[in-house]
């Protein structure tokens, strides 16, 4: 494991993340770890205490995890949402946009061609939890 | 036609130059084959048993004449001088060089082309019916609602590395030519009462080794609503399609194995938060792609009237043309199925020769079909007559279309490695044997679909003939199957019994079409008899 990236300017959060079925169990965790399998919908009624949700993914190609991601921010989250696992630098754009906003690989990614990967899209098509403007926005205003 | 907008192009522009990097830190070995496998899949690049094949998408089969100079040039330049035109409206090179490929993709960015999305599993390539836009049957163009969902599923972030990959087909006729209800979701436009245009969802059929027929689930989505109804539709498959098994991984099986009810519970769920999500395009999005999609100049004044004195051009005209909805205008069908020839397949010089007629006789424009041919949608009458002298010095005018000589075969083991036996010889000599066009009319309409494996690439399950290639003790052997079809009364093939070799499949293709023959009634194509006369007659017939 490697340091995780953050997107975000707040203070990192202490508390280590919990397992969807402890955290379940207890009253006032305030971070806690979703397996891929879990369901992201559980967490809904506890959005407001929670400052970190991990998501793991334990090979990239499984992608369930930007769907539980999508649902949390849909859902009003605004605390860190973290990647971790099988993460690599050619998905963290589409993480990113399904609302992602911190990284824990299990291998180091560079970070200028993180920058670069983030950048290269000028526009984009749908919208998302990441609040772009799609372009079908810039045509009819 | 659909034409990019500053938008579109930086869109293809900046996949080109991204995947261009991607190559350079495969070749530099900073990614792994396994990393750069889905990136490369996601352009249309897979590596078969010979080299790479690169899948170019022609997004609902419609082309302009400089777009398929583009396909001739890239055929020429990059490859053996031939393109092959896919079941999904596509075209396919067989023996492409990795290093070479961000030049291709370059190449056909600089004509609004690409190889998005074309494999992997994600959203691929719509298709639709290569008759829109042309035929009288259908109540509105379905292309423009399968370009708004092509800009959709271009690089969408959450919907990119599904269970597996995802096919939608478009349609807008009660006639079925895109074997809609074959595809993950098929939608056909349809009329609610108040005369306004919504999307009928069909979600969960596929081919490969379970084959399915997709159940509707929503009679009406509006225009305004198919976005966030389609998301609704992948999110429930993304996250409850099964992922332990690559051969249940489908939304056939989620659908199947959750019930068609329940399922659509569940994504009737998930619409009803995501439609308050603010995901819909407007609906001048829509009225604006509609745009493009105008009928051309048609000459009011042009004349129904066609000389048929030459009997060989009669037979085409009989055979390959379909009505038009413009009086005077009718529809050509170039078959790609000649005398012996590989389904599909053209060399450059046909595909330029295939731009300049459309150029000249179709207002530029031109359709892949499913059946692996090629359409002129707006051909004048009164030019037909010099267009088939073209295509016929070109090896381009046989009249076969739907007959049994216009059949679709996968690549099979000439080119892949997941073949249990060869499809396009079988296709060949079948060709051979059937030669004989008089023979074939009074055959009539007859599908006849090969596949070299399991996976169905050559839809045999949708066959009214199927020839399903099998591994019999090291040594290749064909089922047969009958009764399927793709079209609006689709139905699925089954297996006629124990396998034969190469020439005993063809005897018994003879066998069951001498039954045919001999038992129809009045008008009954040979899918219509098998139906009535049932497997057990035409078993006894082949097995005796
Ligand atoms: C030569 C390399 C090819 C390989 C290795 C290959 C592999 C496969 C596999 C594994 C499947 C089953 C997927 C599944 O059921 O999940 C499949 C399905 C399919 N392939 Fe291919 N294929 C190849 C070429 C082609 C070509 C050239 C065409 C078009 C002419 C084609 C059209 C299809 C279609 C229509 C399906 C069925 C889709 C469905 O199940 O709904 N494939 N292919
Ligand atoms: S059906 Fe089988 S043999 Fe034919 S192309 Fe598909 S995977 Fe290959």
């Amino acid at each position: 494991m490697v340091d995780a990236i953050r997107l975000r300017d707040d203070d990192v959060h202490e508390e280590p993340a919990v397992s969807l079925d402890s955290f379940l169990d207890q009253a006032n965790a305030t971070a806690v770890r979703i397996e891929a399998g879990e369901d992201a919908r559980q967490l809904l009624p506890f959005l407001d205490r929670l400052s970190l949700i991990e998501i793991d993914f334990p090979v990239f190609g499984d992608g369930r995890g930007y769907s539980a991601a999508q649902i949390l921010r849909e859902s009003g989250y605004t605390g860190e949402l973290r990647a971790s696992g099988d993460v690599l630098l050619d998905q963290l754009a589409y993480m990113r946009r399904c609302g992602f906003d911190a990284f824990a690989p299990d291998s180091p990614i560079n970070f200028e061609l993180m920058q670069q990967a983030f950048s290269r899209y000028d526009h984009v098509y749908q919208a998302t939890s990441d609040q772009r403007g799609p372009i079908w926005r810039l045509r009819h205003g | 036609m659909y034409q990019y907008d500053q938008y579109d192009q930086k869109m293809v522009d900046t996949r080109v130059e991204e995947f261009r990097d991607q190559v350079k830190r495969r070749l530099a070995g900073d990614l792994t084959e396994d990393q750069f496998k889905p990136l490369r899949l996601m352009n249309g690049l897979y590596l078969q048993l010979h080299a790479y094949m690169l899948r170019v998408a022609v997004p609902y089969g419609t082309m302009s004449g400089k777009q398929m100079r583009m396909l001739g040039h890239i055929a020429r330049k990059y490859d053996r001088d031939y393109g092959h035109f896919t079941t999904r409206q596509n075209i396919q090179y067989n023996w492409i060089k990795l290093e070479d490929a961000p030049d291709i993709l370059a190449d056909l960015a600089s004509v609004e082309m690409h190889a998005i999305q074309t494999s992997g599993n994600c959203i691929r390539n719509i298709s639709s019916d290569q008759f829109a836009g042309a035929t009288a049957d259908e109540i509105a163009d379905p292309r423009p609602w399968a370009e708004l969902l092509r800009q959709w599923s271009s690089f969408h972030p959450e919907f990119s590395y599904l269970p597996r990959k995802f096919k939608f087909a478009v349609i807008a006729s009660d006639t079925d030519r895109a074997a809609m209800r074959l595809h993950d979701i098929g939608i056909q436009l349809v009329l609610n009462e108040a005369g306004e245009l919504g999307a009928k969802f069909f979600v969960g059929g596929g081919m490969g080794r379970t084959p399915m027929i997709a159940p509707e689930i929503r009679n009406f989505v509006p225009a305004d609503e198919l976005i966030s109804y389609a998301e609704a539709c992948l999110r429930v498959y993304n996250r409850y399609g099964r992922r332990d098994n690559k051969y249940k991984a489908r939304i056939k099986i989620l659908v199947h194995e959750l019930g068609k009810d329940e399922y659509t519970r569940q994504v009737e769920e998930e619409f009803a938060h995501m439609n308050q999500l603010g995901l819909n395009p407007p609906v001048e999005e829509l009225a604006r792609i509609t745009q493009y999609f105008q009928d051309p100049p048609f000459d009011k004044q042009a004349s129904d009237d066609l000389n048929l004195s030459d009997p060989d051009f009669a037979l085409w005209v009989d055979q390959n043309i379909a009505k038009h909805k413009q009086p005077g205008y009718a529809i050509a069908t170039i078959s790609l199925k000649p005398r012996g020839g590989i389904p599909g397949d053209a060399s450059s010089a046909q595909i330029d020769l295939m731009a300049d007629l459309a150029e000249q006789y179709s207002f530029d424009e031109l359709r892949v079909t499913h059946s692996q041919n090629i359409v002129l949608p707006h051909v004048r009458k009164s030019d037909l007559y010099a267009l088939w002298q073209t295509l016929d010095e070109a090896g381009l005018a046989p009249a076969n279309l739907d007959l049994i000589t216009d059949s679709i075969a996968c690549p099979g083991l000439d080119y892949c490695s997941l073949a249990n036996a060869r499809s396009i010889p079988l296709a060949q000599k079948i060709s051979e044997r059937f030669a004989d066009l008089g023979r074939q009319r009074e055959l009539g309409e007859l599908k006849l679909k090969i596949s070299g494996c399991i996976n169905a690439c050559g839809h045999h399950h949708a066959g009214h003939i199927g020839i399903l290639g099998v591994d019999r003790k090291g040594t290749e052997n064909y089922q047969l199957l009958l009764g399927g079809s793709g079209a609006e009364d689709a139905s699925l093939a089954k297996i006629t019994g124990p396998g034969f070799t190469e020439d005993g499949v063809i005897d018994a293709i003879e066998t069951v079409t001498d039954l045919y023959l001999e038992q129809r009634e009045d008008g009954e194509r040979f899918i219509d008899t098998y139906r009535r006369v049932g497997m057990a007659r035409f078993k006894e017939a082949i097995y005796g």
